[in-house]
This record gives structure tokens, C-alpha cells and sequence, in this order.
């Protein structure tokens, strides 16, 4: 058994090389300090995009309440390191665990629904868990977590972001993943073939919302604070827009859309009144052009531009 | 239909590639500017989200303000240039944004956000880069002290949530001469609730007493529950720190319960629409606490609202008056701290400021980098504002 083939040692180099790369820029100064706030949270925001393609995307389950888990995880985590002392290891741990935890909780009753109707129900919980953390005083209630000290540095929160696009990688080209898509395609038809439905969908479930447990320990620790609003249905729909605009099932996908509408979003700061048009706007033209998304559920490859090369996505070149 | 399409794709990438072009243009401008003959100053608000109104509020009265300070032959002889930043009413989206004001635009000095989560946020960005940050309006008390330690870079233009408390406990107490005051607060907001505390605690102070103490969750739409509690305390007065939405409602059905005692509130309450929701008939008989109203005869505020209404054709409201004082004393401090001076000096020079006269009088900070000014109270009057007094403590 060959738990790293070729092809990913090559990948690892590469990601190795672009991260030296991005690194001595930000040693140089020449990427200042808000270009490096923008690239941290672009990779927040991949490892977001690319836990919910795993639900949404390889899973077919249509889950909308991915801020609820990041709150989680920013919470505990700020928990552990504020409240509790524990190092910022121990916090990424816990959040991440937390966040798992509670999607394995919730995905048990919820992931026998389908369609709007599981929609609906993780809107709710994403919901239910905003406002059980603006009702508890010991993390701040509606002011929020004051106070965290900034813990996430570029290389952590790219190294988790390779390794979390690795892991889903492998995870859906693995006999579980396949079993998800399988799900995905026709659930009936999966039954039949003797699938477990639903472990398959609850272990989907609880991977997605574990990363975004881990995403939210990276994001309360380099933003501050923890604060609900951060944390409202809002972000869930930020999270999906990235999914769907790459192309659910697409992780380059997935990736592409983080990386777009976090530079537009961050692009258009100047503008306010001009922002949600040209956003929107964006949205329109791309529905009705590609309803599929940018890649449709294919991944980018060097294929795609006929240069042969590997047989599945490369990511973090999208970059 | 496709020629259609393809037409108006044309037309909105068209429009979006004009719009990132014509944006890349003005920075440039600026910047042009910022080298030669100016002071930029970063104005990072809730322009967009769920709180934009008062962030576009504060930031008309802040341009009037800058306006008024460059007509008059600026400071130091440079023009004030103001960056807008949009943080989407979210904290963590504040923290980037001022980020992107101090390292990109090279701001001398913030002012904003308004509402008090994005500040803290906000609080670690300008400190460790040493950059003032005034925030128009932002109450909480912790914005500008930590455990007993007072913020070097943070300041505030309006008066904190326990002085409002106070000041209308003492209200009360005085004018209305009530002892027995029931509350109604908001419990899922820290404004609220912190209100209550210290209108409680003044009141006791006074003699008075709390006889009801209820609570409601913003958006709530029915509080006949909580009222009719009230009700059976028999108060002589119901305070209810809140904001608007939830004030104007409570208000119709407190009276149509029957409940005809006097409501008092505080500065949530100042908008148009308490009385499009409320009615007038109801809102007779209610006043509440504020920094400013439109009734108040001092020439300050008439002439500041004379100004606003040539500048934007409508008449200004709280927010803006607090985001002009903030302009007013960023470029008295700018003025006093000299040419060139650095983050610490213009700290230094705002926490120094002393009876500067800004739209709602005279403004003086206290060691805790809040301003003294004086409060207002306001009695609705058949759907009016009218002002009632001013009570400075």
C-alpha cells in the first residue's frame, strides 16, 4: 500500500514551492500586511469551500449551515487558548473534534432528509447555534470573545489547507468517497447496491464539519476576536456561492471560487455601493453561462489546457 | 435569446472591467495626494450589512466635517482626505479593512466603525501599528479601558451607555419624580443590558426602586407576556433601553394594555420610524436620553444641522452629529500635535483635547478617552421630538 504515490510527492514539492515563494515575499515586505491578511483568509476560506464541496459537492447532500461549525470551532478553540491556556496545537485539536463532534450529532437525525428539506434544517442549525452562543455571558454573549491573540501565521494556515485538500482528496478517491458519489448519483440506487447510505453521508457530514471547526480555530486566531456576527446565515451562503460558482463536485472548483470572491470581496472594500452590484452581477452572468459552475463538477488540470500531465486536480498552482 | 444574452453579459463585464479600472484610477489620485499636501485620514464604516444605516450616517457628518475644516484653509496648512472602507457591519471584516487603510493607504488616523463589536475588532490592528482610532459611536465601556487600562489609541466622540443609564435615572428621579420604575430590557444585547444595570443602580441610589424587571430578544414581534407582568407590578414608569424596532412596538402595547404611565428610554429609540410603528398617540408620554435633537435652540447644534441640510438636503441625525465631532477633533488634534507628528504625538494630542467646541457644545476628554458632554432628554410630543432638557452630571 502506497500511502504517498508520485504524483503526490510531486504535488507536495510544488505546494512546498509555491509556499517558500509566498513566503519570502511576505519576509521581503513586498506582499504588505494587507495583501497577507487577504491571503490567510483565502486559505480560511479554501479549506471552508472545499469541506462543503465534500458534503455538498461529492455527497449530494445540500447542507447551507456551514458558519454554525466554523463558530464552533472558533469558539472552543478561543476557549482553549483564552479561557484555558492551552496551546494553539491543543486548540486546533479541539475545535476541529468540537466541530466533528456536533456535525456527527446533528447529521444522525438530519441526513435522513433530503433536498430543501435538509436545507433547511442545517439553515436552522446554523442559526440555533448563533444564537445559543449570543445567550451564553461566559464567551461574551453579544459582544463577543474579546482578546485572542493572534496564533494563525501563513505557514500554519497553508499547511492545513494542504492538508486538508489532500486528505478530501484522497478521501473521495477512496472506496468511502466513492460510496459518497455513489450516494450523490442516485441514493436509491446506492441502497440497492448495498451502500450504507446513510454512514456514508453522516461520515461526509462530520469530515466537512470538522474542517470547518479547524477553519474557524485559523480564523478566531488571526482576526481577534470571535464575535456572532461573523458568523451569520450570511457566511454560510459566502461559503456556498464559492462552492457552486468553481462547480459543486469541482475541488479546483471550489478552490478558484474562494480565491475569486475573496480578492473581488477584498477588491471592492473602496467601493461599497459598488460591491454587491458588480458581485451580483457576477453571479447572474455565470448562472447563465455555466448553471454548472465554473468547472462543472471537472477539476482543473493540466490536461485541461492539453498539456498533458496528471490525471486529477492540481490545486494549489489555481493559486 | 442568445444574441440577448450574450449582449448583456457583454454589457455587465463591460461595466465591471469600467468599474475595477475607473477604481485602480482613483487610488492612484489619492495617493498622489497624500504625498504632496495632505492629511488622509481613514473613515472605515458599516456601509453595507445589517448596521449600514449608521455607518453612512456617521460618515456624511465626518465629509461634513472635513469639508468644513478644508474650506477653512485645512490644517497646518494641508487638505484633509478622507479613504472610505467598507467592513459589511462584521468584525472580522473591520479588522481588514482598517488593516487596509493603515498599510495601503498609509492613513494618519481612523475614524470608525460605529458600532462598538467592529472597534474591537479593530482595537489590535491600530495599536500595534500605532495609528489613533476614533470611534463616533460607539458605546460599550471596554472599548477604551481594559481592566483598569486605559487605551492609548482608542478613543471615543460620544458619552458611554452608563452615563445614558445615569442620566436618566436621574431624570426620573428629579422630573418625573417617579420611585417605583419597572425595566424592560433586551437581552440579547450588551447596550441593553448594560443600560438597565446602571439605570437600577442609580435608581436605588435615589431611593427609587425597580418593582418589574422583564426581558425581550431583539426581533421579537409580541410583549403582552412580559407586559402584562409589568402591569401587575403597577410601576409609575417603564424604562425600556432598546432599539427602535422593538421600542415602537412595545410602546403600542403597552398602551393598549392600558398602561398609560410614562415610558422613558434611551438614544435607540431617536428614528423616524418609533413613530411610524408606534403611532403618535401612543409615544405621548415617553421621553428619552440623547447626545442630540433637532429641537435644541443652542446655536451650535442649529448651526450644524443649517450646515448638513445645505450640504446633503435633509436633516441630520445622531450618527452624523457624532461622526462631525469626531472629524472636529481629529483636526483640532492634528493642528495642536504639529506637522509630522507620529501616532503617539497625535494620541497624544487627541487625549490632551480641552473644551473644543463641537456641534453638541463643548467637548473634553476624560482620562478614560471619553468625552464630557452634556446629555438631552426628549419628550415625544403627538409624533414630534421635542426637546425637554439637558442634563449635564
Amino acid at each position: 500500500m502506497n500511502i504517498l504515490r508520485k504524483s503526490d510527492l510531486k504535488r507536495i514539492v510544488a505546494c512546498a514551492i509555491l509556499f517558500a515563494a509566498v513566503q519570502g515575499l511576505l519576509f521581503a515586505e513586498i506582499i504588505g500586511p494587507f495583501w497577507e491578511l487577504n491571503i490567510v483568509l483565502i486559505c480560511i476560506n479554501i479549506i471552508l469551500a472545499v469541506s462543503l464541496n465534500l458534503i455538498n459537492g461529492y455527497t449530494g447532500q445540500f447542507s447551507i449551515g456551514h458558519a454554525g461549525f466554523l463558530a464552533v470551532g472558533a469558539y472552543t478553540g478561543a476557549i482553549m487558548t483564552v479561557k484555558l491556556g492551552f496551546p494553539f496545537e491543543v486548540a486546533l485539536v479541539v475545535g476541529t473534534v468540537a466541530a466533528g463532534f456536533l456535525g456527527f450529532l446533528i447529521g444522525l437525525p438530519t441526513l435522513r432528509l433530503n433536498g430543501d428539506y435538509l436545507a433547511i434544517a442545517t439553515l436552522g442549525l446554523g442559526e440555533i447555534i448563533r444564537i445559543c452562543i449570543l445567550n451564553i455571558d461566559y464567551v461574551g454573549g453579544a459582544s463577543g470573545l474579546m482578546g485572542i491573540p493572534r496564533f494563525t501565521t501563513f505557514a500554519w494556515v497553508f499547511w492545513i489547507m494542504i492538508f486538508v485538500i489532500f486528505f478530501i482528496k484522497n478521501f473521495k478517491n477512496s472506496s468511502y468517497g466513492r460510496c459518497c458519489l455513489a450516494i450523490r448519483e442516485n441514493e436509491i440506487a446506492a441502497d440497492t447496491m448495498g451502500i450504507d447510505t446513510t454512514k456514508y453521508k453522516v461520515m461526509a457530514f462530520t469530515l466537512g464539519a470538522a474542517f470547518a471547526g479547524t477553519a474557524g480555530v485559523l480564523f478566531s486566531h488571526y482576526f481577534y476576536i470571535a464575535h456572532p456576527a461573523s458568523f451569520t446565515f450570511m457566511r454560510s451562503f459566502d461559503i456556498l456561492t464559492m462552492v457552486v460558482l468553481g462547480g459543486l463536485g469541482s475541488m479546483t472548483g471550489s478552490i478558484t471560487g474562494a480565491v475569486l470572491l475573496t480578492f473581488i470581496s477584498a477588491y471592492l472594500a473602496e467601493y461599497p455601493e459598488w460591491r454587491m452590484i458588480i458581485y451580483s452581477a457576477t453571479m447572474i452572468v455565470l448562472m447563465l453561462h455555466r448553471p454548472q459552475g465554473l468547472f462543472g463538477n471537472k477539476e482543473l488540470s493540466m490536461k485541461m489546457f492539453g498539456l498533458g500531465g496528471g490525471k486529477d486536480g492540481r490545486t494549489a498552482e489555481s493559486k | 435569446m442568445k444574441k440577448w444574452k450574450k449582449f448583456t453579459s457583454a454589457c455587465l463585464v463591460a461595466a465591471l472591467s469600467a468599474t475595477l479600472l475607473a477604481g485602480c484610477g482613483g487610488e492612484k489620485k489619492e495617493q498622489a495626494a497624500a504625498n504632496s499636501n495632505s492629511y488622509v485620514i481613514g473613515a472605515s464604516f458599516e456601509l453595507t450589512g445589517n448596521v449600514a444605516n449608521y455607518g453612512k450616517s456617521t460618515l456624511s457628518g465626518l465629509k461634513l466635517a472635513v469639508d468644513q475644516v478644508n474650506k477653512a484653509g485645512g490644517v497646518n496648512g494641508k487638505q484633509l482626505v478622507v479613504v472610505e472602507s467598507d467592513n459589511k457591519s462584521e468584525p472580522a471584516e473591520s479588522g481588514n479593512s482598517v488593516t487596509k487603510l493603515i498599510t495601503q493607504d498609509k492613513v494618519v488616523a481612523v475614524v470608525g466603525p460605529a458600532t462598538s463589536g467592529c472597534v474591537f475588532a479593530a482595537t489590535p490592528v491600530v495599536t500595534s501599528n500605532k495609528v489613533p482610532l476614533i470611534a463616533p459611536c460607539a458605546t460599550a465601556p471596554a472599548i477604551t479601558v481594559d481592566n483598569g487600562q486605559v487605551k492609548e489609541f482608542i478613543f471615543r466622540a460620544c458619552f458611554i451607555d452608563p452615563f445614558q443609564g445615569r442620566v436618566m435615572a436621574e431624570f426620573a428621579d428629579k422630573t418625573l419624580g417617579v420611585k417605583n420604575v419597572a425595566i424592560l430590557h433586551d437581552a440579547s444585547s450588551d447596550y441593553s443590558k448594560g443600560l438597565a444595570e446602571v439605570f437600577e443602580k442609580t435608581l436605588n441610589e435615589k431611593g427609587g426602586k425597580v418593582v418589574a424587571k422583564e426581558a425581550f430578544l431583539a426581533k421579537d414581534i409580541d410583549f403582552k407576556a412580559a407586559l402584562t407582568k409589568i402591569k401587575a407590578a403597577n410601576p409609575e414608569a417603564i424604562y425600556i433601553p432598546g432599539y427602535y424596532e422593538e421600542v415602537a412596538k412595545i410602546v403600542k402595547q403597552t398602551r393598549e394594555l392600558g398602561l398609560n404611565v410614562p415610558l422613558i428610554g434611551c438614544d435607540g429609540w431617536d428614528s423616524p420610524k418609533l413613530v411610524e410603528i408606534a403611532g403618535p398617540e401612543a409615544l405621548n408620554n415617553t421621553y428619552f436620553s440623547s447626545a442630540f435633537s433637532v429641537q435644541d435652540k443652542t446655536e451650535s447644534v442649529q448651526k450644524f444641522i443649517a450646515d448638513y441640510k445645505a450640504m446633503y438636503q435633509k436633516d441630520p441625525d445622531i450618527f452624523c452629529m457624532q461622526g462631525y465631532n469626531a472629524g472636529l477633533v481629529l483636526a483640532d488634534a492634528l493642528k495642536r500635535a504639529g506637522d509630522g507628528a507620529d501616532g503617539t504625538k497625535l494620541a497624544a494630542a487627541i487625549a490632551a483635547t480641552k473644551d473644543l467646541p463641537v456641534a453638541s457644545g463643548k467637548l473634553t476628554y476624560d482620562k478614560d478617552h471619553n468625552p464630557i458632554i452634556a446629555a438631552i432628554i426628549i419628550e415625544m410630543k403627538d409624533g414630534v421630538q421635542s426637546f425637554k432638557e439637558k442634563i449635564a452630571l
